[in-house]
């Protein structure tokens, strides 16, 4: 990035408006957990905040995170990118072939790389021939689950280990464990004291066995906040996103930022692949991604097109699947308790702001997660695994509409349109 | 531009997909050292009558398929929910249908309406989000896929009946079973009758786009969002609405083989019709006639596929490549075409134009 490297850096003034939204976001996410601890307390569901829970959920947010990273650099540069689950699809591929024969680096190297191959057909398709996003990012998709299907039989069948649909077990990552810091918390932990408890388990989640993979990621989270709103390169990309003809006509290569965005966006679920192939279970296997993609893609529309709100939708969604593991059938159970609270909030809060059909809406549906809550006390298995999903869309439902994504996101631009 | 050019037009973009497909998955076969030779032989083998039925069968079930996702195509609406919406709808009807609560084909007709109707709600919650909500409809549909199998799971669990190696939906009594066609003599395998309402789907789906007001305000609000508003469309009506249509067509997908062979909703319910459907209505560029097409030459790609183990010993995952690059390689060429042919045009208004001013311009006409 030889712009970003010989360019002045820009005077950063954080306005206002922008520190007040931050310290929203600040007070809704402490907010959320407090209420998640006191659902827990309530409930007696411990498995809720426990350590255990919280570093499944780190294992599980991280994949769906680096999908939504993926879909942050193509979408703001104006690419709406459906290709996310293909491109993962290759990425665990990629880390069951390449991770079994070299180790693990070569693994993540090769996932990124067959990433950044699914990223460069969709950057050809959309970008060079101008074909609509989503029906190069379904076909992707199609050809994804082809391609891994049939190498999978070709370079794993005759493998000790491995077989037509699975990769032998591979290496694991190296972890980082600071057990100075970790055993302490996890006495703290066990006291089962509100908030203190479950802050400690937070820190436990941190600093025990932390894969370096998962370090790796929130590295790049932080890297793509900074390379796409604090320097030269990353204002230009983002300019392709909201206005290419207005980009164009200030001597911006518009082809080429959407083709190098589209192509880390690809590395970037490749990558993604890899930390569930290598750090989220033992191997490639056939279906693995189960959707992540698309949930990541999720994930980056309910964090508004930004890397903090991604990373907290990816969040959301990881703790939803690693909750079914940790003694589901209860876990979610209390789990009800908290979105029955959530919605109650929401109807107060819409019903002071005057819009009383808003309100109206959430305090039905809080008042049936309350009475689900009060009137049974497990939540069938089935319902478990759906809960991603079900918050997903709820998530959706109730954000959707104060989102705003890039203007020029999903269009197909032509070179020379700017007249 | 004379008639010739334009067929040749039109016919060059799939034959072009095609080719690319072919050479993209020969080199695939080259890479990995399967037997090129073998695929090919087993591509182009003429298919005997059984698994010519069984073609058949599978363009039905994908031009339901094709035709669902097509309706919401026309108007810029991705429903990738089909998948869902059919699983859910074939789950419903079978339940029903099991219970026996009503005679004979009366239980059929009502068992196909509850599917449509149940096809429809489950999409329609994806098109009320979008318009009260402003969720995608591509993420709420694909979430509303997943959840959908939960639920399926769950019902399954408390309705079902094991026979002891997997649990399904009470089977459909005699009387409520549609029966089926012989086509060949010698063959082992009919044409399913419900099949045949693909033939119906057909033709409503082309009166619909081309004969009604609703079918014109589809096609406007896919166009033009803005133009259609202009004109009086409502569209956050016509979301919903081509929502339902969609939804209960993909109600369909499942019926066929359900009450003429399964008898019953178990794991032996075809799945991924739904994803592969969206694929036949891209090739088809959601055209009634193009969507037959699509269906029929992914049904042969299928058929063929199931042969590829046992003749070539090629996995039969290499036919979903050639699929996905068919779709992928078709919009592509038709981009590519569509740019030749606005050149074409260009060129031949251009040379309109400097004949004329050759000649001496007529009163009124020119600048």
């Amino acid at each position: 990035m030889s712009t970003a490297a010989t360019a002045t850096r820009p005077p950063v003034e954080t306005s206002p408006e922008i520190r007040t939204r931050r310290r929203r976001i600040a007070v809704l996410v402490l907010v959320g957990f407090a209420l998640l601890c006191l659902a827990r307390v309530i409930s007696g569901a411990e498995e809720l905040t426990s350590s255990g829970t919280l570093t499944v959920t780190l294992t599980a947010t991280m994949p769906i995170a680096m999908c939504g990273l993926g879909g942050l650099w193509s979408e703001r540069a104006g690419v709406v990118n459906i290709g996310l689950e293909g491109m993962m699809i290759m990425g665990t591929l990629g880390a069951g072939y390449f991770g079994f024969h070299y180790g693990v680096w070569a693994g993540v190297l090769g996932a990124t790389i067959l990433g950044a191959m699914g990223g460069a057909l969709h950057a050809l398709a959309t970008v060079v021939f101008g074909v609509d996003h989503i029906v190069s990012g379904v076909a992707i998709n199609i050809i994804a689950v082809g391609v891994a299907g049939f190498l999978a039989e070709a370079w794993f069948s005759a493998l000790e280990g491995g077989g037509p649909t699975q990769s032998p077990p591979l290496p694991t990552p190296p972890t980082i464990d600071l057990a100075f810091i970790a055993d302490p918390m996890n006495t703290l932990e066990q006291k089962h004291w509100f908030l203190i408890s479950d802050l400690a388990s937070v820190v436990e989640m941190l600093t025990k066995d932390l894969s370096v993979l998962v370090l790796l990621g929130l590295v790049l989270v932080f890297g793509t906040s900074w390379a796409l709103w604090r320097t030269r390169f990353g204002l230009r990309l983002r300019s392709c996103g909201e206005a290419p003809s207005a980009a164009e006509t200030l001597g911006v290569n518009v082809y080429r930022y959407k083709f190098v965005a589209v192509l880390v966006s690809g590395a970037l679920a490749g990558f993604g692949g890899a930390l569930l192939a290598m750090v989220s279970s033992s191997g490639f296997q056939v279906g693995q991604t189960n959707g992540r993609g698309y949930i990541g893609l999720a994930a980056m529309i309910f964090g508004n097109w930004r890397p903090a709100g991604m990373l907290a939708g990816s969040t959301l969604f990881g703790y939803t699947q690693a909750l079914p593991f940790r003694q589901g059938t209860v876990s979610v159970h209390g789990l009800l308790l908290l979105v029955a609270a959530i919605l109650l909030v929401v109807a107060l809060v819409q019903l002071l702001r005057g819009r009383r059909t808003q309100a109206g809406g959430a305090l039905v549906f809080g008042l049936v997660f309350l009475t689900w809550y009060l009137t049974t006390d497990i939540v069938p298995r089935e319902f478990t695994t759906m809960a991603p999903y079900v918050t997903t869309l709820l998530v959706l439902a109730l954000a959707s509409q104060r989102l705003r994504m890039p203007a020029a996101d999903g269009q197909i631009y032509r070179k020379g349109s700017a007249g | 531009m004379s008639l010739v050019r334009r067929v040749a037009l039109a016919v060059a973009a799939p034959l072009l997909a095609f080719v690319v497909a072919g050479v993209v998955a020969t080199l695939v076969l080259i890479v990995t050292g399967d037997d090129v030779g073998g695929f090919w032989d087993v591509m182009f083998s003429v298919p005997a009558h059984r698994n010519l039925v069984s073609i058949l069968n599978t363009t039905a079930l994908l031009y339901f398929s094709g035709v669902a996702a097509a309706i919401g195509f026309r108007m810029n609406l991705f429903n990738i929910g089909v998948e869902g919406q059919y699983r859910l709808a074939g789950f419903a009807a079978a339940a029903f249908a099991g219970q026996a609560w009503l005679p004979g084909p009366l239980n059929t007709v009502v068992a196909i309406l509850v599917a449509m109707v149940t096809g429809a709600l489950w999409a329609a919650i994806a098109g009320v989000l979008r318009v009260t909500r402003g969720v995608s409809e591509v993420i709420s549909t694909i979430m509303l896929n997943a959840i959908a199998g939960s639920l399926i799971g769950y019902f399954l669990s408390k309705i079902g009946v094991n026979n002891g190696n997997a649990t399904n939906t009470k089977q459909i009594p005699e009387g409520s079973r549609v029966g089926t066609i012989k086509l060949f003599s010698d063959s082992p395998t009919e044409l399913y009758g419900l099949s045949l309402l693909a033939i119906v789907l057909g033709v409503a789906f082309w009166v619909m786009l081309n004969r009604t007001r609703f079918g014109f305000d589809l096609r406007a609000s896919g166009s033009s969002e803005t133009a259609a508003v202009a004109s009086g469309v409502d569209v956050r009506k016509m979301v919903v609405v081509a929502m339902l249509m969609s939804g209960a067509v993909a109600g369909l997908i499942g019926l066929p083989t359900m009450f003429s062979d399964s008898f019953s909703y178990g794991s032996s319910f075809q799945t991924q019709l739904g994803f592969t459907g969206i694929a036949v209505a891209l090739l088809g560029r959601n055209n009634p006639v193009g969507i037959a097409f699509g269906a029929l030459v992914f049904a042969f790609l299928n058929e063929q596929a199931t042969l590829l183990n046992i003749l070539a010993g090629v996995s039969p995952d290499i036919v979903y490549v050639t699929q996905g690059v068919i779709v992928l390689a078709v919009v592509i060429a038709y981009e590519v075409v569509r740019r030749y042919r606005v050149r074409l045009e260009q060129a031949q208004v251009a040379a309109e134009l400097a004949e004329q001013r050759g000649q001496p311009v007529p009163e009124g006409v020119g600048s």
